[in-house]
């Protein structure tokens, strides 16, 4: 795969921006505090990935970036997210207006029960009112993006369930990248999928990183060598080591850092 | 061989033969029903049956005006108590995790459901019937949607129950309103077995004598007034039965007949439905 590409494109270009600032980030269920003090800078179009063992909290920190929790009565964040400087966890923040800005995929895939045309159009059709021709542009930008184009667009009007895991997942990102968000949160992306869709997934990865910051979570230790420009380390709730990837795999200033990544825990 | 496997192999072929058994007796009553039903009632399918009024006793008749009402009073329950019955089942399966209006009102809602219908007959007789004097097919209307909207209610709930959270998860990531995940994801992922519901609550309120007695009562004859008590054919069937002519009495087994075939129909539409559902999940 893009194995060593990304690895040497890493510092290749210069410094990029800082598009999300978490400032001092606690997070609770119910009483169980489960993000202790979270600081970390992400980098504008860049890929950052988290890693950690189960229940460390990466899943937990990237739900907090587009306020997914909220969903959840008993879930509460306290800090500051800014991302480019306006923090969104102020009550003031509209809601549907950040997750239109902060698109998320998840572990497994979730087709909406409607055609895949109207899978793509839907986040679409939520904030912008597109004539029928330019919607289907969208869509057909959104799905060649995603790399799913060739092998659906005789089908546009089957049922978004009717396609395969790996091509699921794929028809998840273009509906994502149809609403053209800024950052894509990736949860697990291809811990449901085989190897194959795993790969080309990765791809997909490295060639949206020219266009939008990307955060990933993933059990996969490879993955994050493979497609992240950055990694932060993560353990009971705490951030433990965040650097370039290179760094982190090669020379982790923090032993715990080391053992995870070479397997002695985790 | 193995006499844990022997064991097994025994434990087995009882558990088989008691629940096939079972299974016979169970359908040996309904078969019985059925085959009484045919035998009583076949012959009376004919085309005045459809096309004639209840006739007067001892002469010749049809159940035209029974049809008709039972119809349109079964219809307007379904239509008054679906869309109360979905939006409150929407409430309780997408609203309902805080606060206590919601556990009291699926308390309150389960306790509808299997209060017996004479006791919401006597209701809308009360507070309805004993009101403006006169029985009349809006109070059949009323007593039948009261039994609609707990069916409906439950159904709706424990459909939208399936449906995974990750999808209403993923429709918000899009930046949906909540009112828009509803209506665009949940419902559409649950319509057959919301569908499913009503039919069912349809076949329920189609067979029901007790609600309509004391509301709808009976009507001789032709009559489109909704004001007016109103002929049906649950308290025709129960009045013919129990009546010495035996022109009225092969009336109620035709009209026994008639109910049973479309609540059938019905059953079977409702099972077609919601194995469609699960063969898309």
């Amino acid at each position: 795969m893009n194995n060593n590409s990304v690895l040497k494109s890493v510092n290749d270009d210069s410094v990029a921006e800082i598009k999300m600032k978490v400032e001092n980030l606690d997070f609770f269920y119910s009483k169980y505090h489960a993000l202790k003090s979270i600081n970390m800078d992400i980098q504008e179009k860049r890929v950052t990935a988290f890693i950690g063992p189960s229940g460390c909290g990466k899943s937990t920190l990237l739900r907090t970036f587009n306020r997914m929790y909220q969903l959840y009565p008993s879930q509460e964040a306290r800090g500051q997210i800014r991302i480019d400087n306006v923090n969104v966890l102020d009550r003031k923040q509209d809601l549907n207006i950040l997750r239109a800005k902060v698109g998320m995929v998840f572990q497994k895939p979730t087709p909406f029960p409607m055609s895949i045309f109207d899978n793509v159009a839907f986040g679409v059709r939520l904030y912008e009112s597109l004539n029928r021709t330019e919607l289907e542009e969208r869509v057909e930008w959104a799905l060649q993006k995603a790399a799913l184009w060739d092998e659906v667009k005789d089908k546009l009007h089957h049922s978004g369930t009717s396609l395969s895991g790996g091509q699921q997942q794929r028809l998840c990102i273009a509906r994502t990248i149809a609403v053209k968000p800024e950052i894509v949160l990736l949860d697990e992306p291809t811990s449901a999928l085989d190897p194959l869709s795993t790969a080309r997934i990765e791809d997909l990865i490295f060639t949206l990183r020219e266009e939008y910051t990307i955060i990933v979570v993933t059990h996969n230790m490879q993955q994050a060598a493979r497609v992240s420009d950055y990694t932060a380390y993560m353990y009971l709730g705490e951030l433990i080591e965040f650097g370039d990837t290179r760094t982190i795999f090669t020379t982790p200033k923090n032993k715990a850092t080391e053992d995870y990544i070479t397997g002695k825990f985790g | 061989m193995n006499p844990i496997y022997i064991r097994r192999r025994i434990v087995n072929a009882t558990c088989l033969t008691f629940s096939i058994l079972a299974m016979a007796f169970g359908l040996f009553w309904l078969f019985w029903i059925l085959l009484t039903l045919f035998e009583h009632g076949l012959h009376g399918l004919t085309a005045s049956l459809f096309t004639e009024m209840t006739p007067a006793p001892g002469n010749e008749g049809g159940l035209l005006n029974a049809i008709i009402g039972s119809l349109v009073m079964v219809i307007l329950a379904t239509l008054i108590g679906t869309p109360i019955g979905i939006l409150a089942g929407t409430y309780l399966a997408e609203f309902g995790q805080r606060g206590w209006l919601a556990p009291v009102t699926r308390f309150i809602n389960d306790i509808l459901l299997s209060a017996p219908s004479i006791v919401i007959g006597l209701f809308i007789y009360t507070i309805y019937v004993a009101k403006v004097g006169h029985f009349s097919g809006w109070a059949g209307v009323l007593a039948l949607s009261m039994i609609v909207i707990p069916v409906v209610v439950r159904t709706t709930e424990d459909m939208l129950r399936l449906v995974p959270n990750s999808l209403r998860e993923a429709a918000a990531a899009l930046g949906a309103p909540q009112w828009k995940i509803i209506t665009l994801i949940t419902w559409r992922a649950s319509k057959a077995g919301i569908l499913t519901g009503v039919l069912l609550a349809i076949a329920r309120i189609s067979g029901e004598t007790a609600p309509l007695l004391f509301t709808a009562l009976n009507n001789q004859f032709w009559s489109m007034n909704m004001n007016q008590p109103m002929a049906n054919l649950p308290v025709v069937i129960f009045q013919f039965a129990m009546s010495p002519y035996e022109s009225w009495q092969g009336l109620a087994w035709a009209g026994a007949l008639l109910i049973t075939l479309s609540v059938l129909t019905l059953n079977i539409a409702a099972r077609f439905f919601l194995r469609k559902h699960e063969y898309h999940k």
